[in-house]
């Protein structure tokens, strides 16, 4: 048995990944809630009075962020309207089941729960849209319309800032994965803690430090209800790859994974497209018409065969749309 | 002995989806390595790989022995005993 680092007398469970540092529960507890205070102290991610919607899924981060939230929100009078909010992609037998422990999470804390369907937003399900064009591209649409559907969902709870729960790992792999592709305009953007806030919502990551493994061991010691399933629409071996690749890394060094400091040039920062609206539907876009409206479309008209790369920049390229047959209905 | 071992976090997918396993193991004396084989051998249903990498546990998976982080109680080298309780829990599932 080891004793705690910290306060010298509990029985230590849990090895820090970062500090190698040994911990009891209720030092656990504390170091780990202390440190997303601070991420957000040290960040003004909030001010008293905000509306925050903590973007829920029922899965491991979005739970615990929503307990973080809650427990922080009281300890140290934010003052904040905490929601949750939910996107109902319209998945049977995964995301149905995912949205039971979200509503078990609104009565746990107390917070009220909105749900937004793509079936309301965009008159199609992820069912009706794999039917219709299969396996291949059936993540792009689902990536595009969800972003969306959150600021939508947000905008109705008249919220004024989106908490997430993308924690170390998940941004050191989207790192990894915006440096394969290229995409230096997201590589520059997906490291920051807000995101968006030119004209969408802000939104937050106060996991931005936080290890998933604590984030995992934390859910477990408290016993917290969540979800985890694999979406059954999605193998995405390709992201599976970067993941394993990064537990590796991780495993050997685990400070890599916070590692990342990335200095892009100016010379190729100003290249960046502006960031204009979408003829359409009026969501941000840098381009005339938004990604999902041009996605919506190329559904409408029955030709899904557009060649999309993953969450892909080419789209915009290669179907503009001449007719509107279907906007998007908030 | 007598074992309680528990997947989850998704894990227990590989596992004929059965979480809870009440397990009698017929040696005397075993090293968390040489269980981990055991399991691979006695409980898992598919796809190895996704537990197993280079005779330990895929990285991403979290292990608890009764409770406890089992990078603090030797890992591997861990001397199994009889009742415990061990956890195996994915982080690689979901958000
Ligand atoms: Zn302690
Ligand atoms: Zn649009």
């Amino acid at each position: 048995m080891k004793e705690c680092t910290r306060c010298k007398t509990g029985r230590a469970v849990v090895k820090r990944p970062k500090t190698a540092e040994m911990m009891c529960k209720p030092c656990f507890y504390h170091v780990f809630e202390e440190e997303i205070h601070q991420t957000i102290v040290d960040n003004k991610l909030f001010k008293a009075g905000d509306r925050v919607a903590i973007a829920a899924s029922g899965g491991k981060d979005s739970t615990v962020l929503a307990e973080v939230m809650t427990t922080l929100n009281q300890r140290y009078n934010y003052g904040l309207d905490l929601f949750l909010l939910s996107v109902d992609e319209g998945i049977t037998g995964y995301r149905d089941d995912s949205l039971e422990t979200v509503k078990r999470n609104q009565e746990q804390y107390k917070i009220p729960l909105k749900i937004v369907s793509y079936e309301e937003l965009y008159g199609w399900t992820m069912d009706a849209i794999v039917a219709k064009i299969g396996l291949k591209n059936n993540c792009t649409f689902c990536g595009v319309f969800r972003r969306q559907a959150l600021d939508r969902g947000a905008m109705l709870l008249k919220a004024d800032k989106i908490v997430t729960g993308h924690n170390a790992d998940d941004i050191a792999e989207t790192v990894l994965l915006n440096l394969l592709r290229g995409d230096i305009s997201r590589l520059t953007r997906c490291t920051s803690i807000t995101t968006g806030t030119e004209d969408a919502l802000p939104r937050m990551k106060p996991f931005k430090y936080t290890y998933e493994k604590e984030i995992v061991m934390y859910a477990y010691f408290k016993k917290l209800d969540y979800f985890s399933t694999e979406c059954i629409y999605s193998p995405n071996a390709y992201r599976g790859y970067a993941r394993n690749f990064l537990k590796d890394l991780e495993a050997i060094r685990p400070s890599s994974i916070i590692g990342e400091n990335l200095h892009i040039q100016q010379e190729t920062l100003s290249k960046i497209p502006e960031q204009g609206k979408c003829s359409r539907c009026n969501y941000i876009s840098s381009n005339p018409v938004c990604k999902a409206c041009i996605l919506l479309d190329s559904l409408n008209r029955g030709m899904p065969k557009i060649e999309i790369a993953d969450e892909g920049e080419k789209v915009e390229k290669e179907v503009v749309p001449t007719s509107v047959h279907k906007t998007i209905n908030f | 002995m007598r074992l309680s071992i528990e997947f989850s976090g998704g894990l227990e997918l590989l596992f004929g989806k059965k979480k809870q396993h009440s397990v009698e193991v017929d040696k005397k004396e075993i090293v968390l390595r040489d269980l981990l084989q055991w399991i691979k051998e006695n409980l898992l249903k598919e796809r190895p790989e996704l537990f197993l990498s280079q005779q330990t546990v895929r990285p991403g998976i979290l292990v608890l022995i009764n409770d406890c982080d089992w990078e603090l109680m030797g890992g591997l080298d861990y001397k199994v005993e009889d009742k415990d309780e061990l956890v195996f829990i994915s982080t690689l599932h979901g958000g």
